[in-house]
């Protein structure tokens, strides 16, 4: 059991080494999020949502943050859990006395990390000219943190299983970052989700970024901006439950799809 | 596993993919010590076999036994004592060299120190460089680095040289007769013939996923005791025959030509020749066997 987390830490060490000095990987985490937030914030910043006095650049900016949670865990993995069965890595690991486990806990204290980095990045830039706060009370803070980690969680266990999808390891960004595009735009984050049409959200409803998103914004938009989500309340509840079911889904998905071996083997 | 159990076991071992048959009835032993080279063109059946012994294939049918353990259930303990040199890995590209081998060191009860094992595959020069900008030489090194960095008993190496230029080939063999004179079982697959003519104690001829043939390099088909070519100059032509008493020719020859032959030449096949009229073989007695590609060397070979 210590030697797991011994190796499952030294993993941690090693995958978050090779992960910033991979120029793609570091631009798909850090770069691109933090564009995007200046982008869509300059463009359409300063229109104000109904009367609530939120901006959509706030607005945004929560959303992106919801999307990070998307983009460490489960675009990370399915897009680097198909090169690394592809390059040869699993198989070394495989022929190795490494228990299985630590492969796993490596790549979620990764997950944690990178997320982390990523957040605050994206907190810090958003405070500064897009207008949200830090969670300002102990209850955002704790909203933030249970969202945070059964998102990652959830999203985590689902990027394991989606990475059994692509054929190979260099396709695997051109399927997997369409889905989170896709996902982006139908749960609340490039748009006003309010104003989506009716089968947009019912559909986006299904997925957890539309919860995440929800969520991030009860922690960094103030209360009134409630009266802007089509329930007029914040549905922490709902969100938590979604999650929940999705990390159970995942964790079915990812037992019963994850392969060590590619499939031509 | 007891002293005089073999390090390596193989009956009767057959694997099918779909409706081909990758492996068919081999059987063979490798000695604890011994260095053992499977021989054989591409697609014989040499790789599924080694995956088989280093645990990443189920065999269909036979006994497999490395340290007498079945390596398809073998626990971690068992993966310990084993390395794996696989075919052309592109991964750690991102990490150092020293990085790598100090990392997969971890993994081992009792592994070589990292400078130790960064020597012995000759990249101290280059161990703070980064894995992605090695030739292809140096990557081999790297991957035999990890292979040996927990002190295994028995080392698996699938193709290691291919790609080699004949120099670097050279360096590699001396690392990997280092690894034997220390007593590693070394199960070595390669198509180079003069690699497990150098290199193995036994060489074991694959193909068509059957076994061929199993012997000293110099024993292999018989080789030695069987046919032999006597080439000499007759009145200005060159001239030879394979004859299975060459001693008795050339004492004719001797006596023909009244005392010193010109030109005398005696050779034995090569283990080239054994090896390629084993495979032709193998491809003829397939009623499905497709005619032989390269006539030009099948011209060249001996008679039977």
């Amino acid at each position: 059991m210590i030697t797991i987390w011994r190796l499952g830490l030294a993993r941690t060490g090693v995958e978050l080494r090779q992960f910033f000095r991979d120029r793609e990987s570091v631009v798909f985490n850090f770069t691109l999020p933090v564009l995007l937030l200046v982008i869509f914030g300059s463009v359409f910043g300063g229109q104000e949502l109904g009367t609530s006095g939120v901006t959509f650049a706030q607005y945004f900016a929560a959303g992106m943050i919801a999307s990070g949670i998307v983009y460490t865990s489960f675009q990370n993995l399915a897009i680097a859990l198909p090169l690394e069965r592809e390059d040869g890595t699993l198989k070394r690991l495989q022929g190795t006395p490494m228990p299985r486990a630590s492969y796993f806990i490596g790549k979620i204290g990764m997950v944690l990390i990178t997320y982390l980095a990523q957040v605050t990045i994206l907190i810090t830039v958003g405070t500064l000219f897009y207008g949200i706060e830090p969670p300002s009370s102990p209850e955002r803070w704790w909203t933030f943190t249970w969202v945070s980690l059964l998102g990652l969680t959830s999203c985590t266990l689902l990027g394991i299983a989606f990475a059994a999808v692509p054929r190979s390891g260099r396709g695997a960004s051109a399927i997997v970052t369409p889905v989170v595009l896709v996902l982006q735009f139908t749960s609340g984050v490039f748009f006003f989700f309010a104003d989506l049409p009716r089968w947009m959200q019912d559909f986006a409803s299904v997925f957890p970024l539309r919860w995440l998103t929800q969520a991030m914004r009860s922690v960094f938009l103030p209360d009134s901006a409630q009266a802007l989500e089509v329930g007029a309340t914040w549905q922490l509840g709902t969100a938590a439950m979604v999650l929940l079911v999705w990390t159970v889904i995942g964790f079915i998905l990812a037992t019963r799809f994850f392969r060590w071996s590619s499939r031509k083997e | 596993m007891t002293p005089t159990e073999p390090a390596i076991e193989v009956k009767a071992l057959r694997k099918q993919y779909g409706a081909l048959t990758a492996v068919e009835d081999i059987s063979f032993d490798v000695a604890a010590g011994e260095c053992v080279a499977l021989l054989g063109p591409n697609g014989a059946g040499k790789t599924t076999t080694t995956e088989i012994l280093e645990g990443y294939r189920q065999p269909d049918a036979g006994i497999v036994r490395v340290l007498g353990v079945d390596p398809w259930r073998a626990p971690r303990a068992w993966k310990a004592r084993i390395g794996i040199v696989l075919q052309s890995d592109r991964d750690l590209g991102d990490l150092t060299v020293g990085e790598a081998i100090g990392h997969f060191a971890r993994y081992y009860p009792d592994p070589l120190p990292v400078g130790e094992a960064i020597e012995a595959v000759g990249l101290t020069d280059k161990a703070r460089s980064r894995n992605d900008r090695l030739s292809g030489g140096q990557r081999r090194r790297l991957d035999v680095a990890l292979g040996i960095i927990g002190r295994p008993e028995v080392l698996f190496l699938d193709e290691p040289t291919t790609g080699f230029d004949p120099e670097a080939r050279r360096e590699f063999w001396s690392l990997i007769e280092s690894l034997r004179d220390r007593g590693t079982t070394i199960l070595l697959t390669t198509h180079y013939l003069e690699e497990a003519e150098h290199l193995a104690d036994r060489v074991a001829v694959i193909a068509r996923g059957r076994l061929l043939a199993c012997a000293s390099p110099a024993d292999l088909g018989g080789r030695h005791d069987g046919q032999a070519e006597v080439g000499w100059l007759d009145g200005g032509r060159a001239r030879s025959e394979w004859t299975e008493r060459p001693t008795e020719l050339v004492a004719a020859l001797a006596e023909r030509l009244g005392g010193e032959i010109p030109r005398l030449t005696i050779r034995r096949p090569s283990l080239e020749d054994t090896y390629l009229e084993l495979i032709r073989g193998a491809e003829t007695t397939d009623l499905d066997a497709t005619p032989h590609e390269d006539a030009a060397l099948a011209a060249d070979r001996p008679q039977p």
